[in-house]
């Protein structure tokens, strides 16, 4: 198994904390709908505090995992655009044939690695914007 | 993730399939929460409530959750068009969770009601079933979590 799919496996086991943190709050509140005896409120007191625990462990790992996730993504299928290339390049000097290559350049002007190089550079944009401007706070 | 560009036809069976796993590990860490409180809880009052708490989670968030997660799996297995024939590891893991977790769940579920009645009974004591049911539902929240890893990390 390789570190991706650990993080992957994080990344969901978080999605299922923070699933598992709702569903209690959910209950809880179906729990004590009808209830309005002080003594039956405060018991729960507890477990809603746990239910805090959770949402703070499942949120961070779901966003922090996932972001790690899709910049790891993003960039793997951007070096596998131009990793290629490069091996081509590397080939043909090897070779002595270290004349202008059409294939050469157009693999390197590949649309695969070119979209997703601008997807993870657009993606790092959105952060730097959401992180300066604040919309709505 | 990028990687996991599927035929639209698929998104709805895998979302039913992982929105009922998370139900059912939800109603578990919810049962678990609760049977751990009435252990540790002196009062008699306290220990009724969390004991009829832990019981009305398994059998109200758990239980549909699990119908939820095993109808979702076998949609989405026949739309794979995996036949059991060499069929990848963590689908065997998976469905032994799924299965075997089943009966398990149904024990839980059963000792859960029946030690709610004997807690009621006894005003607040003690009761065997009641705490026969808090290992097994941890038992089946790890289980449950194993599962998660499998179809996750997708082992060879």
């Amino acid at each position: 198994m390789s570190l991706n799919d650990w993080l992957l496996f994080l990344h969901v086991l978080s999605a299922f904390i923070l699933v598992a943190a709702e569903v209690l709050f959910t209950f809880l509140i179906a729990w004590l709908w009808k209830r309005d005896v002080p003594s039956d409120i405060a018991r729960v007191s507890g477990i809603s505090r746990f239910g805090n625990v959770l949402v703070g462990v499942g949120a961070m790992g779901v966003l922090i995992l996932g972001i790690v996730l899709a910049f790891a993504e993003l960039g793997r299928r951007t070096g596998k655009a131009y990793d290629a290339a490069g091996a081509r390049a590397r080939t043909l000097v090897n070779e002595g044939r270290d004349e202008p290559n059409p294939e050469l350049g157009a693999m390197f002007r590949s649309p695969a690695g070119l979209v997703f190089h601008l997807a993870s550079v657009a993606v790092l944009l959105l952060h730097l914007l959401d992180m300066l401007f604040k919309p709505g706070a | 993730m990028l990687a996991a560009i599927r035929p639209t036809g698929w998104d709805f069976p895998l979302f039913l399939h992982v929105l009922g796993a998370m139900i059912l590990v939800g109603g578990l860490v919810v049962a678990v929460a609760m049977q751990l409180l009435a252990w540790r809880r002196r009062g008699p009052a306290d220990v009724v409530a969390f004991s009829r708490g832990a019981f009305w989670a398994l059998l109200t968030v758990a239980l549909p959750g699990w119908v939820l997660m095993r109808v979702g799996a076998e949609w989405i297995y026949s739309k794979e068009g995996w036949s059991g024939e060499n069929d990848p590891d963590w689908f065997g893991i998976g469905y032994l969770a799924a299965d075997a977790g089943f009966l398990v769940l149904l024990v839980t579920v059963l000792f859960a009601g029946l030690g709610v009645r004997q807690v009621r009974r006894s005003g607040g004591g003690a009761s065997i079933l009641a705490r026969v049911a808090t290992p097994l539902a941890t038992i089946l929240l790890i289980l449950y979590l194993v599962a998660v890893w499998a179809m996750t990390a997708k082992p060879d």
